[in-house]
């Protein structure tokens, strides 16, 4: 049902114009106040953007050796760019997967009945804290990761992900992108859900009086329906994993090289870890060469979550 | 004609079950029993059991991997035997998205597990009325955390929430033209942001115009905000979205006024929905480290002034207590978990209470 007509809109609107002044009044100040909510979200969105500028600007005219690390603002930003995509990236190879296995599980497998409360629980994992998700990382989930580290080290050693040397301890791109994979899980499988339940019931119902299975029926009808979806439901994934702070803080040893071994103790730095480990020492242009990182980051997460949003919203006009 | 499906004389015949087309048996399913991919699992895990038992390693993670290892080809081998290709691809498919569901689960168990068994040891008493004032090796609280979790967010309620359903109520009852359009894209883009981002940004807008090196309890507050209007507008949208048509044409035929309309009718109507938006938000945010350990700063004795010196919260804390435990290691670690349980009961306990909230107050809109 759509709710709230165009009709009912203009009715509110003639009604507000033709009475009387103290009732027009009334009407004004309380349209005037939602206009000025609305600008005013708007406003802080372009104040974030805004005064991060200018809080980077002392860092881009500074002179290289005061920046950290004696480095020009480039030369700093990028391997730290570098660790924001990779560890990103790692989480959303782990986590798609997963995801739209959950998505069937919960709109075509599992029991009606049961669909619901099962939505609830992967749901729960969305409302964890990221600082205790760091804690699980680092003193669970690390520990159990060592066997699993060796094991790639000494079998797919010639994969350079897996080059290792091995870490000891478990604190390793692999573990945080798992990590990262399970904060994520939750959005990108609530986005494919949706959709897979809107596939088109004669579709399906034609496909299995085929003679399909259930198989072939999602595989024929669900998947190519829901295509689109998983696909911007991971970009909004991919957006929350670059962003994430906490858990690759506290899981990473980081390094601030750049390399693709995931398994090892020396690991590239993601932009917000080195904004959280540095920011409450630091003074001066420091501090606003992470205000430059930051900025970067801003522009990555709102790059790839606008894309998500146009792929969601020509995917609606398409089913319309 | 009312005919109870026993009447039916076409039932006698049909010694099929009836055919559910989604889900349930189908005709296509193949011969073997319904229970045959339970009974597959159940054997499977037997197996796993007595391989473990003699491999003498129990634990539940393996346990439940090789319950998969084993069921995933017994379960298609069987079934390509007795059934044929298509049907054995069909239940290896279910079982295996099966088993990535379960996969899924492990984690959201474990956390829970863990959480719980090592965040006792300190989850008492004087944790929740002492402060670290002082201390610096075992005993002291969250205290101070505690309090300046509950200033910084109830702030950052105070700001966010009039803000968000003001917009919401201009996206659903007064918006049209550009400003609507952009403000629906832009909502869900700010959604987006990352909350160490909205962070840097609050201390960024206070750096301007104070000075830099600020670390202030509202400024946190001010981050939290960012995140939370978003999220508070998303759902009071949603919300406002179902209330039908009908009662604000009912109330317009009777000559009231528009905004009386939303404030009397609709308002009131979506109350119970609009609560449960704002509790979930809040227990999205009342978790956030990062914004806060850049803008609020880390102290140990009680703070209630947002306006004046450093705030600590609970999520801070834990990172704090985990990164410089003190003198003795084990103490610190134990303070973090227990604050880690803290934040995890507070923010299930907002999450169930809302939905209750919503499920008990709720008018049935649809």
């Amino acid at each position: 049902m759509e709710a709230h007509t165009e009709t009912t809109r203009q009715a509110g609107r003639l009604l507000a114009g033709a009475t009387g002044g103290r009732r027009r009044r009334g009407d004004q100040i309380f349209s005037n106040a939602t206009v000025i909510a609305a600008v005013t979200v708007l406003a802080i969105l372009a104040g974030v953007a805004v005064f991060l500028i200018i809080k980077s600007v002392p860092a881009i005219t500074a002179n290289p050796a005061e920046l950290p690390q004696g480095k020009t603002l480039i030369d700093y930003i990028a391997p730290l760019a570098f660790g924001t995509v990779l560890a990103a990236a790692v989480a959303v190879v782990v986590a798609v997967p997963l995801a739209v296995a959950v998505a069937l599980f919960i709109s075509h497998i599992a029991p009606r009945r049961l669909a619901l409360t099962l939505a609830y629980v992967v749901d729960l994992l969305a409302a964890i804290p990221s600082i205790v998700y760091g804690l699980w990382g680092i003193f669970v989930l690390g520990p159990a990761m060592v066997p699993i580290l060796d094991w790639l080290a000494a079998h797919l050693g010639f994969i350079p992900f897996f080059a290792g040397p091995a870490s000891v301890t478990g604190r390793t791109m692999l573990t945080a992108g798992i990590v990262l994979a399970v904060m994520i899980l939750p959005i990108i499988s609530a986005v494919a859900r949706e959709v897979f339940s809107q596939a088109p019931r004669n579709l399906e119902e034609g496909a299995l009086a085929l003679g399909a299975t259930r198989w072939e029926m999602i595989r024929m009808v669900v998947l190519p329906f829901g295509r689109s979806a998983v696909v911007s439901g991971s970009m909004l994934g991919l957006g929350r994993a670059l962003g994430e702070t906490m858990a690759v803080t506290i899981i990473l040893s980081v390094s601030g090289i750049v390399s693709f071994n995931l398994i090892s103790e020396q690991n590239p730095t993601p932009i917000a870890a080195n904004i959280a480990l540095n920011f409450p020492e630091s003074s001066g242009v420091q501090v606003n060469a992470l205000i430059a990182s930051g900025l970067v980051l801003f522009g990555i997460t709102l790059v790839v979550n606008m894309i998500a949003r146009l792929i969601i919203s020509r995917a609606n006009k398409d089913t319309e | 004609m009312n005919r109870t499906p026993d009447e039916n004389p076409a039932a006698a015949f049909d010694p099929v079950e009836p055919i559910s087309p989604i889900g349930g048996p189908t005709v296509a399913s193949g011969t073997l029993p319904r229970w045959f991919l339970p009974a597959v699992v159940a054997g499977s895990a037997l197996v796993a059991v007595a391989i473990l038992l003699a491999a003498g390693s129990f634990t539940i993670v393996v346990l439940l991997l090789l319950t998969a290892v084993i069921a995933l080809p017994t379960a298609y081998i069987w079934s390509r035997i007795a059934e044929g290709r298509r049907q054995a691809m069909d239940r290896l498919a279910t079982l295996a998205i099966g088993t990535a569901f379960g996969l899924a689960l492990v984690p959201l168990v474990s956390l829970l597990y863990e959480v719980i068994k090592r965040g006792v040891a300190r989850f008492d008493g004087s944790f929740f009325t002492e402060s670290s004032r002082g201390v610096i090796g075992a005993g002291g609280g969250a205290e101070h955390a505690i309090v300046g979790t509950l200033v910084i967010t109830g702030l950052a309620t105070l700001i966010a929430v009039p803000i968000g359903i003001m917009a919401a109520i201009y996206l659903n009852e007064y918006g049209t033209g550009r400003l609507r359009k952009a403000l629906t894209f832009f909502v869900d883009v700010m959604t987006g942001i990352p909350s160490i981002v909205a962070g840097l940004f609050a201390y960024a807008l206070f750096a301007v115009f104070l000075g830099p090196g600020i670390r202030l309890g509202i400024i946190g507050s001010v981050a939290l905000t960012v995140l939370m209007i978003p999220i508070v507008i998303r759902s009071a949208e949603e919300i406002l979205k179902i209330v039908p048509d009908d009662l604000r044409e009912a109330a317009y035929a009777l000559g009231t006024p528009k905004w009386k309309v939303v404030a009397r009718i609709v308002l009131p109507t979506a109350l119970a929905g609009l609560v449960t938006g704002v509790m979930l938000a809040v227990a999205r945010v009342i978790g956030e480290t990062a914004p806060l350990l850049v803008t609020t700063g880390v102290i140990d004795s009680v703070n209630t002034d947002p306006l004046s010196g450093r705030m600590q919260n609970l999520a801070v804390y834990a990172y704090t207590e985990y990164k410089d435990p003190g003198v003795n290691v084990q103490a610190g670690y134990d303070k973090a978990w227990a604050a880690a349980l803290t934040l995890l009961v507070l923010v299930m306990g907002l999450s169930l209470f809302a939905r209750w909230v919503y499920r008990r107050f709720g008018t049935d809109l649809r």
